[in-house]
């Protein structure tokens, strides 16, 4: 009888291990996963908040008077631009919001450039708006924490590549009409606060007679 | 420029001493191997500045105060 009933109980308990091991290995693993120790780049405001002084500090060494005097009191910089045919792709000329128009061929065009932001081409004697570049720079190692730019070191990236190399950059990005990313209400009121922060810096160097607007 | 430092001193020399001048290359093969981008800031006249893109250690000027490396250009969303 006891051997009956202990041969019983071992067929149950051989019976029962299939059901219950691998559940509770699952368990026993989820458990140590949770408990595991891993290594995360914890997001350090202070450390954000220094980048960013010296992407201010290099930025500011880097453009002129007058585009940090911009930067600083609108939060973007404005970069002529220089290719004959226009911002565009190749031998594209002007860009898509142009595509066909040939009266704007070989007109001045500016880009706006702002932190983190699509680079936004338009026509600066008419306001019209062009093409939004989007254009990153992406950290590929990655050692370093924050996957992204200072703000002010992202501007001064998209500055340098436009005023080093202006085709490559825009051939590197990639083009969308206007307003993709980038409200077109708010880039054409950007640009009428652009002229009127112009025209006050002009009347304020014509008032000193002699003398050069702060940086 | 790396992403969440800001500015990061690589390597500083001058040029015209061999040894220096050594280093300055070594690193700047090693930046651009690591996929950044090199730029001269320069100041052409007139108030203006811009930057020069540079792919070789000799189109470096000789008088460039400094060379700033950043991260490729990327299609963005």
């Amino acid at each position: 009888m006891v051997l009956a009933l202990t041969a019983t109980g071992l067929v149950i308990v051989a019976l029962l291990w299939d059901l219950v091991l691998p559940p509770a290995k699952e368990a026993w693993e989820r458990h140590r996963a949770r408990r595991a120790i891993v290594p995360v780049d914890a997001y350090d405001p202070g450390r954000e908040r220094r980048a960013e002084q010296r992407a201010r500090a290099l930025l500011r060494s880097c453009v002129s008077d007058e585009e940090w005097a911009m930067y600083r009191d609108l939060g973007f910089i404005r970069v002529w631009g220089r290719l004959a045919s226009g911002p565009g792709r190749g031998r594209g000329g002007l860009g898509g919001a142009l595509a066909g128009d040939a009266s704007a061929y070989g007109a001045p065009y500016a880009y706006l450039v702002y932190p983190h932001k699509p680079v936004v081409a338009y026509l600066p004697q008419t306001r019209r708006l062009l093409s939004e570049y989007c254009v990153e720079f992406p950290d590929e190692t990655r050692p370093y924490g924050s996957a992204r730019l200072p703000d002010s070191d992202d501007v001064l990236a998209k500055w340098m590549a436009l005023t080093g190399d202006e085709r490559r950059l825009i051939e590197t990005a990639n083009m969308h009409l206007p307003g993709r990313q980038i409200d077109p209400r708010q880039v054409r009121r950007d640009l009428w606060r652009l002229s009127q922060w112009e025209r006050e810096r002009l009347r304020r160097a014509q008032r000193a007679p002699g003398s050069v607007p702060a940086p | 420029m790396k992403p969440g430092h800001g500015e990061v001193l690589l390597a500083e020399g001058d040029v015209a001493v061999a040894e220096e001048e050594e280093r300055l290359v070594e690193e700047f093969r090693h930046q651009l191997d690591e996929g950044m981008w090199a730029a001269v800031p320069t100041s052409p006249g007139g108030g203006r500045r811009e930057a020069v893109m540079v792919k070789t250690f000799d189109e470096v000027p000789r008088d460039a105060e400094r060379v700033i490396f950043f991260p490729r250009a990327a299609g963005g969303a």
